[in-house]
């Protein structure tokens, strides 16, 4: 089962983390490979925990990506990236989008939210790209562009190029108009440029 | 949901166990399609609706929806039925009848086991349904295998006369992979043909069908050790051969890829021949099924040396982090811990929450106010009630036992439980299903129990489905609508005991709670206002929390509304020298939809509409802005 490429998308209901991994496996099956997407949630639609996983390759078996294989880890919250880096194999990347999304049982005084999410993934020897994808979508006029930010995000991390997967993000949106496919254009470029900035400053 | 264009045959498609199936309803040539929505198992008829040429319904639980599907089946019509695993325990009456009549056109009931508890009360394993009813069971390990084996159970149920189970479960249902569709068959159904020896199951027409029966599971026997749906692949690792089914094989593969297996995908009643053959093959032989030891113990009554759940959990799905150590520890190889660089981090829990403007946060918060109280809960978004902060269900059995439970409760009040008051919150959905019995026995029984109907117009755990109480069909077209009012008075409820509140009045909707469980017979109150999830929830003008003006007091917070943040937190000593916590907060006016609850509790009057700052100000001559 070589060759499987382990893709982690993870979450919290409603943050589109099941549709970003969707669009990801569009583009690995329209590069010819086979596919299986699958989630790991709970009732996720009402603001649990989401963590969908991608696996592509010549052929697929279990759907499900074992801890420590992951080959990318893409967090569309922070201390979801801390929950879920072990999932990552040996030296394999996490994008962690580090904005914050706190629940009730934390505004209840039931639990804490880490300190520093990023900073203890770094501490516990993850390789971690950090970045606000939620401002990004923000000073981009619409909240909602941050799926596209987090694909833009990833796109120089996959075993494809950055076109393919951008081919696919904009087909999502052709019905939609030419002014949307252009703002998921910019949203992508600018996902994608985070992850570069932050990474060529630390390297 | 309104219909689509099919997509042409031989396209090869991304689709979910889920929707492979209801691809294959319609090629099929299925005429009826009936379900009650149940996680995994509701994407199945939600998509099947939108295909043409066949009429899909929400019925209102499963029993009739198998109901629904065996008249069209007795008329010769092929008809398909789809269900959570808990839903057969409702449809089971009809089930172990339906195994004696048969059918003419075929009847596929396809069985979604919450295999992992994604978002159900129990686990349970279907396959058992298949034993115990005397009927065939398919199980398929990816979509491709839900979509041909759909097809096929068509087939060999109308080959049989046999309704035919399709076992899933979530890792089937909700996966995506890629299926090669084909054309529909059209098919025009037989008609009904009236054989009363047949089809009228008294004691002397059933005594005569019940040897037809066993004599059928032989023929199905047999079928099964000749089906290509069970497959040896051989192997060049002999220490163990394995005999698996459904989602388990592919983990088994993926984890041992030389190891000998049997592979069941038609898999009740057991090949045993075909296991026979397999056990040949390697030294010793695991089954490896989710989530009992059915196969498993009609191997060992049949004198196989098989083992299973002596190494393998009976609980949760078996995959290859499961596996893997338990055959090592079976060959005697060190089981080693699990290669993990990192330790899963010690991060809070997310569970899930009701949404921003819920009207169920106005009726828990209430009863969270209420003091005195017994809360037997029932299933939907609302069991979510039992968490933080109302902590207001104290039960959840079963659809529709918020009733009986209830009444149980008042009959058999302990000691401690002389002075308190009982209340039983069921949904709208739920109620229909089947918490309509419960409440006429209540009556009957002359009950001292108040009951909160909460009617949000929708199956809303599921997303939202319509159903009779919100006059639309699965179409999302009009229908009769029930009046919940009329309808809890014609169950005997005195008029006088039916209150309809608006859940976002809360002195009203206390006032309604607190009046009505002094009162000793039944009460319903019915809480009237949308899920804000559906067309029918209007958005109103959003919060905000003036800072200046908030005190820590953190009533608000326990309304529960998640739109509701914490900014800082401090500790302040009152004039009694009791020191309290203080909590100030923000709302997040992006999402707040202005349901008003938080504004009710708070003392200071903090929380007023939001009033956005212009994002340019025009300096006028005077300085001041505009």
């Amino acid at each position: 089962m070589s060759q499987v490429t382990n893709i982690l998308v993870v979450g919290i209901g409603g943050q589109g983390v099941m549709t970003a991994t969707e669009i990801l496996a569009e583009a690995a099956i329209a590069l010819g490979h086979d596919a299986k997407k699958t989630e790991v949630a709970g009732m996720a639609q009402r603001g649990g925990v989401v963590s969908s996983h991608l696996r592509f390759g010549s052929r697929v078996l279990s759907p499900q990506i074992a801890p420590g294989t992951a080959d990318v880890l893409l967090a569309f919250e922070a201390a979801e990236g801390l929950r879920w880096q072990h999932m990552l194999r040996p030296g394999a990347i996490a994008l962690v989008n580090d904005s914050r999304f706190v629940p009730p049982v934390v505004e209840l005084g039931l639990f804490d939210y880490p300190t520093n999410p990023v900073a203890d993934m770094k501490a516990a020897g993850t390789k971690v790209v950090a970045f606000d994808a939620t401002t990004i979508a923000q000073g981009l006029g619409d909240i909602r562009l941050g799926n596209t930010v987090m694909l833009g995000a990833i796109a120089d991390h996959l075993p494809f190029s950055a076109d393919d997967l951008l081919a696919c993000v904009l087909q999502r949106f052709q019905k939609k108009g030419e002014k949307m496919v252009d703002l998921n254009r910019l949203a992508f470029a600018a996902g994608r440029a985070a992850v570069g900035m932050v990474e060529a400053s630390t390297a | 949901m309104a219909a689509v264009m099919p997509a042409p045959a031989a396209s090869r498609i991304l689709m979910s166990g889920n929707e492979a199936v209801a691809r294959a309803v319609w090629e099929a040539g299925v005429k009826v399609a009936a379900a009650y929505p149940g996680t995994p198992s509701t994407e199945m008829l939600e998509v099947i609706s939108t295909y043409p040429d066949l009429y899909a319904e929400w019925s209102v639980n499963e029993k009739v929806s198998l109901e629904v599907a065996i008249g069209a089946a007795y008329a010769g019509s092929r008809a398909f039925c789809c269900m959570k695993h808990v839903g057969m325990n409702v449809a089971s009456d009809a089930l172990m009848t339906l195994t004696l009549t048969g059918v003419i056109g075929g009847l596929v009931i396809a069985i979604a086991d919450d295999v992992g508890l994604s978002s159900s009360q129990n686990e349970q394993d279907s396959r058992y349904w298949g034993r115990f009813a005397h009927v065939p069971v398919f199980e398929p390990a990816d979509s491709q295998e839900a979509y041909a084996m759909t097809l096929a159970a068509y087939e060999l149920s109308e080959k049989h006369q046999v309704p035919v189970i399709l076992r899933m479960t979530t890792r089937i249902n909700h996966v995506k992979a890629l299926v090669t569709v084909g054309a529909r068959q059209e098919r025009v159904g037989a008609g009904f043909k009236k054989d009363p020896s047949r089809f009228v199951m008294v004691p002397g027409n059933a005594g005569k069908r019940i040897p037809l029966m066993f004599q059928r599971d032989n023929t199905l026997r047999a079928e099964a050790e000749q089906s290509a749906w069970n497959v040896i692949e051989p192997g060049s690792d002999k220490r163990v051969a394995f005999i698996t089914s459904g989602p388990a094989y592919m983990h088994v593969r993926e984890s041992f890829p030389d190891a000998p297996v049997l592979k069941l995908g038609f898999s009740w009643p057991v090949p045993f021949e075909k296991c026979r053959e397999l056990a040949a093959m390697a030294d010793q032989v695991v089954v490896v099924e989710e989530v009992e030891p059915l196969v498993e113990s009609e191997l060992k009554a049949q004198g196989l040396k098989v083992i299973g759940k002596e190494i393998l959990p009976l609980q949760g799905e078996l995959a290859p982090p499961v596996i893997k150590p338990a055959i090592a520890g079976l060959l005697g190889e060190p089981v080693g811990e699990v290669p993990l660089r990192i330790k899963p981090a010690q991060v809070f829990p997310r569970p899930p929450t009701m949404c921003v403007a819920c009207p169920h946060l106005g009726v828990y918060y209430t009863l969270s106010q209420v003091r005195n109280l017994n809360i037997s809960g029932d299933i939907g978004c609302y069991t979510l009630g039992a968490g933080h902060p109302w902590q207001a269900m104290d039960t959840c059995v079963s659809m529709g036992a918020s009733m009986g439970v209830a009444l149980g409760m008042d009959k058999g009040r302990g000691e401690s439980d002389k002075d308190k008051r009982i209340v039983a919150v069921i949904g709208d959905s739920t109620f229909l299903h089947m918490g309509m019995q419960g409440l006429l026995d209540m009556v009957y029984n002359k009950a001292n129990v108040t009951v909160m109907l909460l009617d949000n117009r929708a199956v809303g755990m599921t997303g939202g489905q319509d159903n009779p109480g919100n006059g639309r069909d699965i179409h999302g077209e009009e229908a009769p609508r029930i009046d919940f009012a009329k309808l809890v008075e014609a169950l005997g409820v005195k008029k006088e005991r039916i209150h309809v509140v608006n859940p976002y009045e809360l002195p009203v909707l206390f006032k309604t709670i607190r009046d009505e469980v002094k009162v000793p017979e039944v009460s319903v109150i019915i809480t009237d206002q949308p899920c804000v999830l559906i067309k029918d929830y209007h958005k109103l003008k959003p919060y905000e929390v003036h800072e200046d003006k908030c005190t820590g007091c953190g009533n608000c917070l326990d309304v529960g509304c998640p739109a509701i943040h914490v900014t800082r937190r401090g500790k302040e000593v009152k004039a009694s020298g009791r020191e309290v916590d203080l909590a100030f907060v923000r709302i997040e006016s992006s999402v707040c939809t202005g349901c008003g609850l938080c504004v009710q509790p708070c003392a200071p009057d903090a929380i007023q509409h939001y009033a956005p700052v212009s994002p340019i100000k025009l300096v006028t001559k005077g300085g001041c802005s505009a």
